[in-house]
């Protein structure tokens, strides 16, 4: 592992639009680790403040590549489309919540649910849209990712009959469309 | 409002127990696994209520920070460490 | 505001309850996780909520610092809980467990 990264590491180090990504990602990182300082300490004193510089400017330093590791300029819009996402899975969750309540407080409960594992394949390509993928599947309540690979294949396991016949559905078409995959 | 916090907490309490059920009496070792963390995401929110009655949310909320991301470690380390226990499998396979 | 705080804390422990009550329940260890990973991110993320809302009477920026910590915890959860669920779950395959289903009871 650490040497494929340090190989992607230089490749991308040559080119001249990879320094100014490296800088952007640097920039960004180091933002983000000085709100999350201030956040968390909470005072204002000229000591504390630049001890937090230093150790933000530190951390991005030598981590840049970590938490934003290719930048590209949709990820702007993605950023953003990714709130009204949130926002439908959070009706989502709460809406199927309230049927796995059901199924836990219904006095004959093991002849309703009929537990099964499905696998199905998605075209999915990148990275993040398959994580989001599986993090959202494993929320929605009925289903739990069980295997997810790179090539977009998924293995799922749900409680019953309707929640695994609903997959993948609506919820692939909407991480499509936010990570600009074609369907 | 107070006595509604206490009371919130106590019931906390109460469910824990429920977990802790199935983290002692869970047939399996992944069984108790779940039941711990299911105390775990429990025990975030009931330290911020214990902040809260006693007025020193400022202290608990970090304790409470630093619970949930223990917690998230501790499950992580766990279920990696029983990837490759052969127990599990043999007590899988008898039944 | 207060009635808005006492919403959020009791549909929490509405589904802190369902939680607690699918772990004992279910039949197996897959279909435990169900309950244990998806019922308490709703409940944790809902009272934490109502317990920010609270924090939030005594308006000042102290107070606004705590609610935004409060945040960052759910937002954390939002992440964490299904990544741990996942990893639960990918040590049971590995171990080999059978999951529990209909057609394996009729057979015994």
């Amino acid at each position: 592992m650490a040497d494929s990264d340090t190989t992607d590491f230089e490749t991308r180090e040559s080119s001249k639009s990879g320094v100014a990504k490296k800088i952007l990602s640097f920039l960004l990182t180091f933002v983000f680790m000085f709100v999350l300082w201030i956040v968390l300490s909470g005072k204002f004193d000229p000591l504390l403040i630049s001890l937090g510089i230093l150790s933000s400017f530190l951390v991005a330093w030598f981590f840049h590549d970590l938490i934003f590791p290719d930048l590209e300029f949709r990820y702007i819009s993605i950023f953003f489309r990714f709130f009204a996402y949130a926002a439908w899975l959070i009706k989502e969750i709460i809406k199927a919540n309230f049927h796995l309540m059901y199924l836990v407080f219904h006095p004959r409960m093991k002849e309703l649910i009929d537990p099964q594992i499905i696998v199905f394949e998605t075209s999915l390509k990148q990275e993040l849209a398959i994580t989001t993928m599986a993090n959202s599947i494993t929320l929605t309540p009925g289903t739990v990712t069980v295997t997810a690979d790179s090539d977009g294949g998924f293995r799922v396991h749900a409680i019953d009959r309707a929640s695994a016949e609903g997959l993948p559905g609506k919820m692939f078409e909407k991480v499509a469309k936010l990570f600009g995959e074609d369907i | 409002m107070t006595g509604f916090f206490l009371g919130a907490g106590l019931y906390l309490c109460f469910l824990m127990m429920f977990s802790l059920y199935r983290a002692i009496f869970g047939p399996k070792v992944l069984d108790r696994l779940i039941g711990v963390n299911a105390i775990g995401s429990k025990t975030v929110v009931l330290l911020l209520i214990i902040g809260l009655i006693y007025g020193r949310v400022d202290m608990f909320i970090d304790i409470a920070l630093a619970y949930a991301f223990l917690n998230f470690i501790a499950v992580l380390a766990a279920s990696r460490y029983f990837h490759k226990r052969k127990g599990l499998y043999e007590e899988s396979t008898f039944e | 505001m207060n009635i808005l705080v006492i919403f959020f804390l009791l549909f929490g422990l509405f589904f802190f309850t369902g939680g607690a009550v699918g772990i004992i329940r279910m039949p197996d260890f897959y279909s435990r996780l169900h309950p244990a990973g998806k019922l308490d991110t709703l409940g944790i993320m809902s009272m934490v909520l109502g317990l920010a809302l609270y924090n939030l009477n005594h308006f000042s920026a102290g107070t606004l610092l705590l609610s935004i910590k409060m945040i960052l915890i759910i937002f954390f959860v939002f992440l964490s809980s299904p990544t741990a669920t996942h990893s639960i779950v990918d040590a049971g395959i590995r171990a080999g467990l059978r999951h529990w289903s209909k057609e394996q009871r009729r057979v015994e």
